[in-house]
């Protein structure tokens, strides 16, 4: 199993399947085959893929902790990265396709319209994450400060769900499915913290 | 533009089939295959039991009132908001045609009326069609152009007498738990209800359709009749009526009950009153365009009908009645 995880194939595949969304699209945009509302579906598409690839880098940490497997975090950036690729994506839509570049229209949504905001505010904690992303970064910043500075990840997850929650008119069901998931995988994470902050820290001798 | 769930985005939602009786979607996919075999060939989806309607008068004043280029069939027929066969603007068109409503469509008049009535569809149809060529602007910023073919309402409500404590009209929607989604799924009380003040109702501009595009209505778009008043947002335009009702008070209307302060009583096309979520300054009138996004344009008031029904509203504070 190590050795899956830890094969550069594995790590190409995931890369590809990590693109498979956005070639997807590709292809609907070429062959025109995208809904009578073109400019509604493919906000959709990219914010769904948003999410989605936010929600898989978010598990990787769990998996590592339940199977007990360190080198599936060797995935968690480029998942990180795919998150940010599609989020950039869905933000480009709005911003080019949907207000066609007009700053005022821009502006006024985002300070009036929550799940803009929020959606906007998903975004911008994305950026630094992208930027420090490289291993020049990590060292640049020390680890510990690094791993403090990501956990704006979380925030990112949240954010993201209520502003998809926010945004549909009466059914829940999916923007409640990705706020149950994100719910087990940031709840897996503070029964470690407080487990391990319990433990009492065996002496050195 | 909030609604989700296609079926070609790897969707790990959940599909109709989901919450779908085994019945009525097996059903669907047999109706399906025979249709396809039938034909042989691809068809529009949704409307395989369509006839063309005979005897609409085209001619009338309000027949083409804004000189509108009228939306693509497939648009107008495979995007929809119709919750009880799907939340997903894509699955009324693929998920209602397996419906079968009662050939005769008896509507139930009744409430502040002398003399109610149950009226069959056809009596309906006979009292005269008119093609109408109008704006529909859906409180979700998009909008399309619709040929549809109805008759007034008012024509239909003078025939029962109305009380002088009529002061309203409401409408119900059909409801079936066993074919439809659950009030619990679709996130709105079921069955749809509707209502106009007596003025709007008898308003010449507010119509029953029984077709568009020179043929009877598609599931999907409300069969076997609907209404179709165009100078309010969309989700007024009730479909698959089955009860009209005259009451003394101001009744009740499903997304108003969802949530009064998005969607208010009258919910008239207004580019200065925002939803709380968003602005209602412009819209997206589908069809053509790029990519096939269509073309967004400036919201008007009244959806341009301001001519014909801003008088029913003078005096009103628009803002706070909305």
């Amino acid at each position: 199993m190590n050795k899956l995880l830890s094969s550069k194939w594995t790590k190409a595949v995931v890369f590809l399947l990590g693109l498979a969304p956005f070639a997807a699209l590709l292809w609907f945009v070429y062959k025109l085959d995208l809904t009578a509302n073109p400019l509604e579906y493919i906000t959709h598409y990219t914010g769904d893929w948003t999410l989605r690839s936010l929600l898989i880098c978010l598990t990787v940490t769990p998996l590592r902790i339940i199977f007990n497997r360190p080198a599936i975090t060797r995935y968690r950036r480029m998942l990180g990265l795919f998150a940010f690729f599609y989020g950039t994506l869905h933000l480009m839509t709005w911003v080019g396709f949907d207000r066609q570049f007009q700053i005022d229209g821009m502006w006024e949504d985002i300070v009036k319209r929550l799940y803009i905001t929020v959606g906007m505010a998903a975004f911008a904690a994305m950026v630094p994450l992208a930027i420090t992303s490289t291993a020049g970064w990590v060292r640049r910043l020390g680890f510990k400060r690094w791993q403090k500075l990501h956990k704006l990840v979380y925030f990112s997850g949240v954010a993201g769900v209520l502003h998809y929650w926010w945004l549909v008119k009466s059914d829940v069901r999916l923007p409640a499915m990705y706020g149950g998931i994100l719910a087990i995988l940031l709840g897996v994470r503070i029964v470690r913290a407080l487990t391990q902050a319990k433990k009492p820290v065996p002496a050195r001798t | 533009m909030l609604i989700r769930t296609s079926d070609k985005d790897f969707s790990f939602g959940l599909r109709y089939s989901d919450v779908t009786p085994k019945e009525l979607y097996l059903n669907r996919r047999k109706f399906l295959g025979a249709g396809a075999a039938a034909l042989g060939a691809f068809a529009l989806p949704g409307n395989a039991d369509a006839a063309t309607l005979d005897g609409v008068n085209k001619t009338g004043p309000n027949h083409s009132l804004l000189n509108d280029q009228q939306s693509p069939k497939a648009t107008v027929t495979t995007y929809n908001n119709y919750y009880e066969f799907g939340t997903g603007k894509d699955e009324p068109s693929k998920n209602a045609p397996a419906w079968k409503p009662n050939a005769a469509w008896p509507i139930r008049i009744e409430g502040e009326v002398k003399t109610p009535k149950t009226i069959n569809l056809a009596d309906i149809m006979k009292l005269g069609m008119e093609e109408r060529i109008y704006r529909m602007r859906c409180v979700e910023r998009w909008s399309v152009v619709v040929p549809w073919i109805g008759i007034p309402l008012a024509t239909l409500l003078k025939q029962v007498e109305p009380t002088a404590n009529a002061k309203y009209v409401a409408f119900e929607t059909y409801y079936n738990s066993k074919e439809m989604l659950s009030a619990r799924e679709a996130g709105i009380a079921l069955p749809y209800v509707e209502g106009l003040r007596m003025d709007e109702a008898m308003n010449p501009l507010a119509i029953l359709a029984v077709g568009i595009y020179g043929e009877t209505l598609p599931n999907q778009n409300g069969a076997p009749i609907r209404l179709v008043t165009p100078w309010k947002y969309g989700y007024k335009g009730i479909k698959s009526i089955t009860r009209i009702r005259f009451v003394a008070n101001q009744p009740p209307t499903t997304w108003g009950l969802y949530s009064s302060n998005e969607y208010g009583f009258y919910s008239n096309v207004n580019p200065n009153v925002d939803h709380p979520r968003w602005s209602q300054k412009e819209e997206q009138r589908l069809g053509g365009g790029f990519l096939g996004s269509g073309t967004k344009m400036p919201t008007t008031i009244y959806n341009g009908y301001g001519a014909q029904v801003a008088s029913l509203y003078a005096g009103m504070d628009l803002v706070k009645n909305h």
